[in-house]
């Protein structure tokens, strides 16, 4: 009697383990859309239908990317264009262009990622990768800061500039950021705190609010969705190694200005943590966060840009599978720190 | 799912798995006898090493304990018979491990009374210890963990490195599996016995009890019971996947670590299961080989749950069918545990020395998922307790670079299926790598 006959069914074998975790990664990934949705209302509260729009660009670059050359798997449904599309979108200035939004979300989608071989064999961040192709690209349009605007509705830049002309004049005034303002403005203030934790400050779309990144960030560490070795390591080196630096009167900004303004806040929790292009152990991932945070210090203190976060990141995203190599875990039975010399073997 | 807390004070392992634990189904069901069924099929390899060798002939009367088969060499095991009755064939049969193996079928005698024939066996208390080891293997006793190794292989530690402490498994990590509990709940005379009499063939007076603290009840009784004469110790563990294995189980309790390739006897321990201490306390009883065990037989797919004591042999139809049958959505059956044991294709598979549990899962308990690309997300890495790279591993093993993974400490691999259960992206690890160590022995072979 075999089990068909017994069940007039279809009987399953399958390898060991017969039970799985109910983890997935489809799952993982919404979970970082569903954690980013408060960072984009902020958007959409501080920038108005200007945020929509330029969002909008940048994820439906991504999705008809992802559909067109993704491959025969649906892979829009894994959720991880969709994350790309969001955190592109996110650290754009208001007044982008949409074509140049778009053409950075192709580009973050088709060379950051499909051309590798798809979900999980890139080595770079595709959202960064898209947003280091406009700002070499389009150095000014991505520079340019919607100052305040005058009402909810209003248009915060030329978002319909077509594309190859040079953007009109933008109707609304623009203001430099925390960062810019104090590296290279005429009148070095720095931004108050509560401002950048609150986000009520000119930057990019998502960068601004520092206290609503942290709780998507702290939320997805909590389910376990998001390896939270990563953002403390860059947090922790960035505030010390800061800390230094002004405390030595080599830096402008203070170890919590650091940590609350520009990019960074966004950077750590949601572009380091990408699970693809940061190494595998928890030893790897110190060692990446510190240098990041490391990275990001250095270039903004003394670089050409006012941040550095996304160098930093996209530097050492390249660096991953020395790092994995190098922080492989200890063989067990092997004293710690010295492992076992693999020619040992019992005859 | 996030990390659970830690119960301080409590030794354990690092890394490891939380899988749902599911052991209220059964661990509150007492176990029962299964009726003889009317024929028996036992395999003459129901352990590690070379397969017993068959002293019956179709035609014999055989009357249950008697000697069908007996080792054929140090690293084997006798088999007995489980059932009075007649010898019908030795054929081909369809095996829990998959091949078809050779196997004694017996008709079972409808009116027997299913008793053994008187046998002597020794005092335990005045014979060497090397006969003690000999009776062992006479009984055709074998790890009931799991691995169903031959016990007394076990009881000769090699010379240069002996053994101070007898470690008693009695974690049960398994998920499902109450069938130790039962053990340890019904017959805790049986094994302190049986860590007695293993303790003086070894020549030590130390053991100790490995529980888990899920378990509070076989903690406290088998406290209760614990001799006084000797040095045994019972250790609440913490619940946790795979804490019934050697290496974790040595770790946990004396925080040292067996080193690759070595046995546990390196570090001085040695690992028996609760069920295999009861086994041998039988023996030495009423002279009762190895020919039964209590068995769960448990998940969402079968009607009644519960615990039997199940003559080996007894084929998987008879045992569903004395457990109500199947139910509606009932999927796949699972000889063992669900992390580690065997999927079964027939209802025509007997049931073996080391069957500890018989799952029958329904549909929404293993539900199958699209595998997706690894995300090198490093959930393996944290999950893995041997410290491998089952990422990279995986990888390697997906174009056939088994030797790169002989260089990644493959050989550490126990096939726990902790990789496996955590992948988000249902990536099958623990099966990659069970094939590679397959093509691996296969290249060394040519």
């Amino acid at each position: 009697m075999s089990f068909k006959e017994e069940k007039h069914g279809v009987v399953k074998i399958t390898a060991a383990p017969h039970v799985r975790s109910a983890e997935s990664t489809t799952r993982i990934m919404w979970s970082v859309v569903l954690s980013l949705l408060p960072v984009t209302a902020a958007s959409i509260w501080f920038f108005g239908p200007s945020a929509v729009l330029v969002i909008g660009a940048s994820v439906a670059g991504c999705l008809l990317t992802e559909r067109l050359f993704g491959g025969q798997r649906n892979s829009i449904s894994d959720g991880s264009a969709m994350i790309t599309g969001l955190l592109l979108g996110l650290c754009l200035p208001a007044g982008f262009p949409l074509w140049m939004a778009f053409i950075g979300g192709v580009f973050g989608i088709g060379f950051g990622k499909i051309i590798f071989g798809g979900l999980g064999q890139n080595i770079f961040n595709p959202a960064l990768l898209g947003r280091a192709f406009l700002q070499a690209a389009f150095p000014v349009a991505i520079t340019t800061w919607p100052g305040p605007a005058p009402d909810w509705w209003v248009l915060r830049g030329d978002n319909f500039a077509l594309p190859f002309m040079s953007p009109g004049a933008a109707d609304a005034v623009t203001g430099a950021t925390p960062l810019g303002n104090l590296k290279f403005g005429d009148d070095p203030v720095a931004t108050p705190l509560l401002d950048l934790l609150l986000g009520t400050t000119s930057g990019s779309l998502g960068e601004t609010s520092a206290l609503l990144i942290l709780l998507g960030g702290i939320y997805l560490a909590i389910r376990g969705h998001l390896n939270w070795h990563i953002p403390v390591s860059i947090l922790v080196s960035v505030f010390a190694f800061s800390g230094v630096f002004y405390w030595l009167g080599l830096s402008p900004f203070s170890p919590l200005f650091m940590l609350f303004s520009g990019g960074l806040m966004l950077g750590a929790w949601y572009m380091a943590t990408d699970m693809v292009t940061s190494p595998v152990t928890h030893t790897g991932c110190w060692v990446f966060g510190v240098s990041i945070g490391l990275l990001v210090v250095i270039i903004r203190i003394w670089g050409g840009l006012p941040e550095g976060v996304m160098y930093a990141i996209l530097l050492m995203n390249a660096l991953v599978p020395f790092i994995n190599r190098a922080t492989q875990p200890r063989k067990f039975g092997s004293p710690r720190g010295k492992p076992e010399p693999a020619a040992e073997k019992e005859s | 799912m996030a990390a659970r807390l830690k119960i301080p004070g409590l030794p354990s392992f690092r890394n490891g798995v939380h899988p749902p634990e599911n052991k209220d189904l059964t661990s509150g069901i007492p176990s029962r006898r299964l009726p003889f069924p009317d024929e028996v099929i036992l395999p003459l390899s129901q352990h590690i090493g070379r397969p017993a060798e068959a002293l019956v002939k179709p035609g014999d009367r055989v009357e249950r304990g008697d000697v069908i088969a007996k080792a054929s060499g140090y690293v084997s095991s006798f088999v007995h018979a489980t059932a009075s009755g007649t010898v019908k064939s030795i054929e081909h049969w369809p095996h829990p491990a998959g091949a078809m193996q050779p196997s004694v079928r017996i008709d079972v005698d409808p009116h027997s009374t299913q008793l053994q024939r008187p046998r002597l066996v020794p005092h335990w208390d005045e014979v060497p210890a090397e006969q003690l080891s000999e009776e062992i293997s006479k009984a055709g006793i074998v790890g009931l963990g799991g691995a169903a190794f031959p016990m007394h292989v076990k009881l000769r530690p090699p010379e240069d490195q002996p053994v101070d402490v007898l470690m008693v498994n009695g974690s049960e990590c398994e998920p499902y599996l109450t069938s130790d509990h039962r053990t340890m709940l019904e017959r805790p005379e049986h094994v302190h016995q049986g860590i007695r009499i293993v303790l003086r063939a070894l020549g030590i007076s130390r053991a100790v009890i490995g529980i888990e603290v899920n378990k509070p009840d076989a903690i406290e009784i088998m406290r209760e019971t614990a001799p006084t004469d000797l040095d045994v110790r019972v250790q609440p563990l913490t619940v946790k996947y795979p804490q019934g294995a050697e290496k974790m189980l040595i770790k946990a309790v004396t925080g040292r670590e067996v080193p690759s390739g070595k046995l546990p006897a390196s570090v001085g321990a040695l690992v028996q299961n609760v069920a295999t201490t009861a086994s041998v306390a039988q023996v030495f009883e009423t002279g009762q080989p190895l020919i039964e065990r209590i068995i769960t037989v448990s998940g969402r797919g079968i009607r009644q749950p519960g615990n039997w004591v199940i003559p080996f042999g007894t084929k998987l139809s008879d045992v569903i069918a004395a457990c109500g049958g199947f139910t509606e959505d009932a999927s796949e059956i699972v000889f063992g545990g669900p992390m580690m044991g065997q999927s079964q294709a027939s209802l025509d598979v007997p049931v073996l020395k080391a069957t500890g549990g018989i799952l029958v899962l329904s549909k929404s308990e293993c539900k199958r998922q699209d595998i997706l690309p690894c995300i090198r997300c490093g959930k393996c890495i944290d999950a893995c307790p041997v410290f491998l790279n089952p990422q990279l591993m995986g990888a390697l093993a997906r174009v056939d670079r088994f030797e790169e993974m002989t260089e990644n400490n493959l050989g550490d691999c126990m096939l726990c299926g902790c990789c496996s259960f955590v992948c988000p992206s249902n990536i099958p690890l623990s099966q990659l790598f069970a094939m590679s160590k397959i093509q691996l022995s296969r290249l060394k072979a040519a």
